[in-house]
């Protein structure tokens, strides 16, 4: 789920008329030191990140002068919390707090609405009281059909004995972070604490705003970058995946970084599942063998050959795995061809040098199987491909027999080199690449295989060479389907002829800077 | 009998004519779903393998007689207009085969299908099969697969992953046992009918003599499940694997579903509550069938 910052989830609160403290972001000590001035008043500064206990690690500082905001914000900018670089603080006039709640709003999938939870003990201890003293807790469902009236909030409010002239002020607050909440797609909507100041006015004095990684999309603004769980933010590989993903809408490719590092004594592999339940298996499988991931990934969801090649491409960029490891469910509805075709062209460009143990099962797990085989013996590690009826366990063992027979060698990761496209080449554009024929190799061919092998049937010959059946424009909107058959049977059966060009922008540069930094031998 | 979906339920496609929505009519067709209609709006007159199309679920409805079931194939953004459209026609089942789709769509959806008496699978499913009498959705991708994979037989099946309804249900019938129904649930945090639902109508179907359930690590389905068996109201015997022990707390994994929230939610509080309960829970995929074998005495 994307998570946005403090400042960013309290501009929301504002923009849904909930009173947040006078304030603004700063980015350098500077900057910090305006917003006080413009504050006029003594504030207090926070770092922007995503962890809990920020005052207990030195992240929320007072300051009563521009001069001392500005001083503490160079302290904390630069500060190294957890995963994070801190590079914005939110500087805030400091409140005369009189007391503190608690307002949360989560979706409860067990009632499949949204539901409202108030607190009158706010701050860090809310959990606590939550399990101790469950009967000061106000819960409430919301009906989402109908809303959530004033009223209900109301008495929502009342059974947990909030009286008198603030009863009304909370109760509006409570509607109105509803509306916040559905408007911007949150998942999850909190404010804590939720404070009462000495002259009796309320303030969210702190929140935090998840939004739902589905609806994104409506919400530009946000300037999410990934929309996807993180408590740290993306590692520029997981960017340079995630932009694939995005401009792909064909099935699924998700790919996180599990460690920073894979040097060391540890098992490290490139884990590639397919599907959640399956990935998970697998997973369990490879760990009780002792392997450490280097990464999880799940390409599922019938993903074009394109769409695993490039997976397999971004997992062989991380030096010092010991093996590749693939498998899903083991009973896929999609046609595995696909994913195999993907992984041989991906292994034969990287002449992949870590044994690799493919469990492939499912739909026409035969064929798939059969490519892997055929296709990917002369390279220097060793590939295997299993079936449905080879379970996750057994294939973990023999990755773990075959990394042994390698001497444990590690991955080196290779330098990404672009085939060119020939001068004179027959080329047409793809969804996502291009695809190039070298007519001139052609007279040699003996079978012209790549127009049968073709699986959407958009080749035919014409004075025995190659070319488009249908329109190019056709071929670019998804006619080609990208699934790389013509490729793998020139490139083996005859004359190396055909190129599918697929670009992963970013990946090149991300490469020569893992190998100048990190050099391996 | 089976639950949700027999040979005489009547069934159309929402988005018949797209992508995925022309393969997996065929796969309904070819295996024996009695697929009466599909919707597209703006392709009325055409047909998807001898199969009507209609503009609207309501031009269908009123042309080729009463729905029983839609399985819905449109964009995510779309799913949450097709859905209330079919509720609002009168269709009792929706199956719901999109992913991402927005969790404020899917209250919607279920706050419109709770007050009008219809249920809902997904989003994000496969969809489901009663073997021998109709598949909806995509599950087995080609009905030959799905003919060879998924035998008919006493156990019912429930799954929050698609790959693993699958999975198990292929090792149950090599095996030698048979299958009532399986169903997909779903891979997202709110589902229409999740596990507990889907028990509770395993309970009721006389040829449901057990149930294997794969539950995930998130939300409080498997929970449910075990209060559901401790107040006696699902007593057929009940096997059941929970998936990402591995996972660490805070990281997301594909099935937006699969994040740990608070104590509940975690593999090991899944795990407890349910053997508390006696649910029969396995440490591995591989040992179902013969925990199933087990059980049924078979």
């Amino acid at each position: 789920m994307a998570r946005l910052f403090e400042y960013q989830s309290k501009k929301l609160l504002k923009q849904g008329g909930i009173p947040v403290p006078g304030g603004d972001v700063a980015a350098t000590p500077e900057e910090a030191r305006r917003v006080a001035e413009k504050i006029g008043k003594p504030v207090v500064i926070k770092i922007q990140v995503w962890v809990t206990g920020r005052a207990g690690i030195g992240g929320i500082q007072f300051a009563a002068t521009p001069e001392e905001a500005e001083a503490k914000a160079r302290q904390l900018l630069g500060m190294k919390v957890r995963n994070f670089v801190v590079d914005r603080v939110l500087v805030e006039e400091k409140l005369d707090i009189r007391s503190e709640y608690f307002v949360g709003l989560v979706i409860d999938d067990a009632a499949k609405k949204p539901l409202l939870i108030f607190s009158p003990a706010g701050g860090t201890g809310v959990e606590e009281m939550a399990r101790l003293h469950p009967e000061k807790i106000a819960r409430r469902t919301i009906d989402v059909l109908n809303g959530f009236p004033e009223y209900e909030a109301r008495n929502m409010l009342l059974r947990v004995g909030i009286e008198g002239a603030i009863l009304p002020k909370l109760s509006d607050l409570l509607t109105r972070l509803y509306k916040v909440a559905r408007t911007n797609d949150a998942r999850s909507a909190e404010i804590n604490p939720l404070v009462v100041t000495a002259d009796g006015s309320v303030f969210a004095a702190d929140c935090h705003l998840v939004v739902d990684d589905y609806a994104v999309y409506r919400h530009p603004d946000f300037g999410i970058e990934i929309a996807r769980e993180f408590d740290r933010p993306p590692t520029e590989l997981e960017k340079i995946a995630y932009r694939v993903e995005e401009k792909d809408y064909r099935g699924t490719f998700y790919f996180f970084q599990m460690v920073d590092e894979t040097a060391g004594s540890e098992k490290y592999i490139g884990f590639n599942g397919a599907g959640g339940g399956g990935s998970m298996m697998s997973m369990d499988a490879v760990l009780n063998r002792g392997f450490k991931l280097a990464n999880y990934c799940d390409t599922s969801g019938n993903p074009p050959a394109s769409k695993v090649y490039r997976a397999a491409k971004v997992i062989l960029s991380q030096p010092g795995i010991m093996g590749y490891f693939a498998s899903g469910s083991g009973v896929a509805s999609q046609e595995q061809y696909h994913s195999a075709r993907g992984l041989t062209k991906a292994f034969s460009e990287e002449k992949l040098d870590i044994p690799a143990v493919i469990r492939l099962g499912g739909n026409f797990e035969e064929t798939a199987i059969e490519i892997l085989g055929t296709y990917l013996k002369d390279i220097p590690g060793a590939v295997e491909g299993y079936g449905r009826d080879d379970s996750p366990e057994f294939c973990a063992r023999r990755l773990e027999e075959l990394v042994a027979k390698s001497g444990g060698k590690r991955h080196e990761v290779r330098p990404i080199v672009e085939t060119p496209v020939p001068a004179g080449a027959y080329v047409f554009e793809t969804m996502t690449g291009r695809l190039s024929f070298d007519h001139s190799k052609c007279p040699g061919c003996r079978t012209k295989g790549c127009v049968p092998a073709c699986a959407p049937k958009i080749l035919k010959l014409e004075d025995g060479k190659p070319v488009l059946a249908v329109s190019a424009e056709d071929a670019r909107k998804g006619k080609c389907t990208e699934c790389l058959a013509c490729e793998i049977f020139c490139k083996f059966h005859e004359r190396d002829a055909i190129v599918v060009h697929l670009p992963i922008p970013g990946l090149k540069e991300y490469r020569e800077k893992i190998r100048s930094v990190k050099p391996r031998t | 009998m089976a639950i949700l979906v027999n040979e005489n339920s009547r069934v159309i496609i929402q988005g018949i004519t797209g992508r995925e929505g022309v393969v997996r009519a065929q796969l309904m067709k070819d295996y024996g779903t009695k697929l009466v209609a599909g919707v597209t709006p703006g392709r009325a007159g055409q047909d998807v393998y001898g199969i009507p199309v209609y503009d609207s679920v309501l031009q269908a409805w009123e042309k080729q007689g009463p729905v029983d079931v839609s399985v819905i194939f449109v964009p995510a953004a779309l799913v949450k207009n097709a859905a209330l459209e079919a509720v609002d026609a009168g269709v009792k089942l929706l199956v719901i085969v999109p992913d991402r789709v927005p969790i404020h769509d899917v209250l919607e959806i279920a706050a419109r299908a709770a007050e009008k008496g219809a249920r809902f699978v997904g989003p994000n499913t496969l969809g489901l099969v009663s073997p021998g009498k109709a598949v909806l959705g995509m599950i087995g991708g080609r009905a030959e697969r799905a003919r060879e994979w998924f035998k008919p037989g006493p156990i019912g099946v429930s799954s929050r992953s698609g790959g693993m309804t699958s999975a198990i249900s292929y090792y149950l019938t090599k095996a030698g046992l048979g299958l009532s129904t399986i169903v997909h649930v779903g891979g997202d945090a709110v589902i229409g009918l999740s596990h507990p639902e889907i028990m509770a109508l395993f309970q009721e179907d006389p040829e449901t003599r057990m149930a294997v359930m794969f539950g995930e690590i998130g939300t409080t389905q498997e929970e449910r499940v075990a209060d559901l068996v401790e107040s006696g109201r699902f007593t057929k015997p009940l096997v059941a694997y929970i998936g990402g022990k591995a996972a660490k707390s805070g990281t997301r994994f594909s099935h937006a579903g699969a994040i740990v929230e608070g104590t509940r939610g975690s593999y090991e509080t899944k795990v407890k509550r349910l053997r508390e309960v006696g649910v029969h829970v396995v440490d591995a995929i591989a040992d179902i069938p013969a925990k199933a074998k087990e059980v049924l005495g078979a």
